[in-house]
């Protein structure tokens, strides 16, 4: 186990730093998308729980670190961009 | 798209279940409130799933408070920025789950309302103690299923309706009052954005579906916000400066949808009958006809 140094006062100063944790792992359902489709409303982007979703120059791409697999981009995209397929590990 | 959303206010990497309503409300709150701002929370979902020690997905200034004085310790930030010349530089704001805002830190948020402080008070509701393990809130809805208010052979489950937080804080005439959804992000911005300038205390209540409690798909979260708003099950609204009797009704769904259309996604009202929904249309029905809709 690695040993963690407790601060005075617990502060920690180091923000934003749970991004050292990949929820990636969690994944069942795995989200691909086809730039084809996506007409870059962004839908997929507001609604990711996550921050999984990165915005492209012409469409949207997944951060497969953190995508947990719950699928709501696929069911809130408009235009049926995304869809959900089993993880294979 | 602005160059504020960009830089994201919360971070990746928490602990929240998949599909989880809070962090969709998380991203679309701090990114709208931006870097220049201190928060507290409370005990809860989103405070443990954000600060697993030593990591934590808030990109500003955060204290973690007790379960029942997120208001209160704003309360005392926001008079130390005062007392450091440094007012209204900074947006103050807390955050707790329904337990934390309804329940146990009401009175905490009541005070923080009296003595009128420039904080914005945000409430994730998931109609439970989530954290805790689904036990029943005075936000929990008549008719769901909780661990502490079990449907059976006897029961159908949570008895009591829903506590109207959102109006009982208006009647504080404070300056800003909101109700909102996951499911309704521009509206959701637009609110906080309100609550951050107003001038003084601020409450938003935001409906934040969890897979986990309501026993629904993960991927239902943000349909599930959007179907509460069209049955009339949540109604959006606000009220500047206390007007309580003068709502700005926000969202009119053109035509409600029947409330089993709801119900029926989430197990946690697996159990309830024809009967029973029919009861529960009624009271929405009365409900709407209060709201003018
Ligand atoms: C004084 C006190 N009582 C009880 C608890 C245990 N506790 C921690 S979180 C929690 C439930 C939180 O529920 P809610 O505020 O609705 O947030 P959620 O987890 O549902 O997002 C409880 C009961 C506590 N931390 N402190
Ligand atoms: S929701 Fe669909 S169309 Fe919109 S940006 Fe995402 S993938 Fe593209
Ligand atoms: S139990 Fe519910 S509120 Fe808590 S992290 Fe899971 S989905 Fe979110
Ligand atoms: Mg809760």
């Amino acid at each position: 186990m690695t040993k963690v140094k407790i601060t005075i006062g617990g502060i920690n100063k180091d923000a934003g730093s749970s991004k050292e944790y990949k929820t990636g792992g969690w994944r069942t359902m795995k989200p691909e998308v086809d730039v084809e489709k996506c007409i870059q409303c962004l839908k997929c982007f507001d609604y990711c729980p996550d921050g999984a979703v990165k915005k492209t120059d012409d469409a949207i791409e997944f951060d497969l670190d953190y995508c947990k697999g719950c699928g709501i981009c696929a069911k809130e995209c408009p235009v049926k961009a995304i869809v959900m397929k089993v993880e294979e590990k | 798209m602005s160059e504020k959303e960009d830089k994201e206010m919360f971070a990746s990497g928490h602990r929240m279940c998949a599909g989880c309503g809070e962090g969709i409300a998380m991203r679309t709150i701090l990114n709208e409130a931006g870097p220049n701002t201190i928060a507290t929370v409370a005990t809860g979902c989103l405070e443990v799933t954000t600060t697993a020690y030593p990591q934590t997905s808030w990109e500003i200034p955060l204290i973690h408070s007790a379960f029942e004085n997120a208001a209160s310790v704003a309360s005392g930030i926001e008079v130390a920025l005062k007392q450091m010349d440094k007012k209204g530089e900074t947006n103050i704001m807390s955050f707790a789950g329904d337990g934390g805002t309804f329940d146990i830190g009401f009175q905490a948020l009541s005070g923080m309302f009296e003595r009128k402080h420039n904080v914005t008070h945000i409430c994730l509701d998931n109609e439970a103690y989530m954290n805790t393990g689904i036990q029943r809130c005075s936000s929990t809805p008549y008719g769901a299923s909780t661990t502490t208010s079990p449907a059976g052979k006897f029961s159908i489950g949570e008895d009591r309706p829903k506590k109207p937080l959102a109006r009982i804080s208006a009647a504080h005439d404070i300056p800003y009052v909101a109700t909102a959804t996951i499911a309704h992000i521009k509206d959701l911005k637009k609110k906080v954005r309100k609550a951050l300038d107003a001038d003084g205390p601020a409450l938003v209540h935001v409906f934040a579906p969890c897979p986990t409690g309501w026993r629904h798909a993960s991927n239902d979260s943000v349909e599930l916000a959007r179907l509460a708003v069209e049955t009339g099950v949540f109604v959006l609204w606000e009220a500047e400066d206390g007007e309580i009797c003068d709502l700005n009704i926000t969202h009119k769904p053109k035509e409600r949808k029947p409330v089993g259309e709801y119900l029926k996604k989430q197990r946690r009202f697996a159990h309830l009958t024809e009967e029973h929904i029919e009861k529960i249309q009624k009271e929405i029905d009365e409900k709407c006809e209060q709201y003018g809709f």
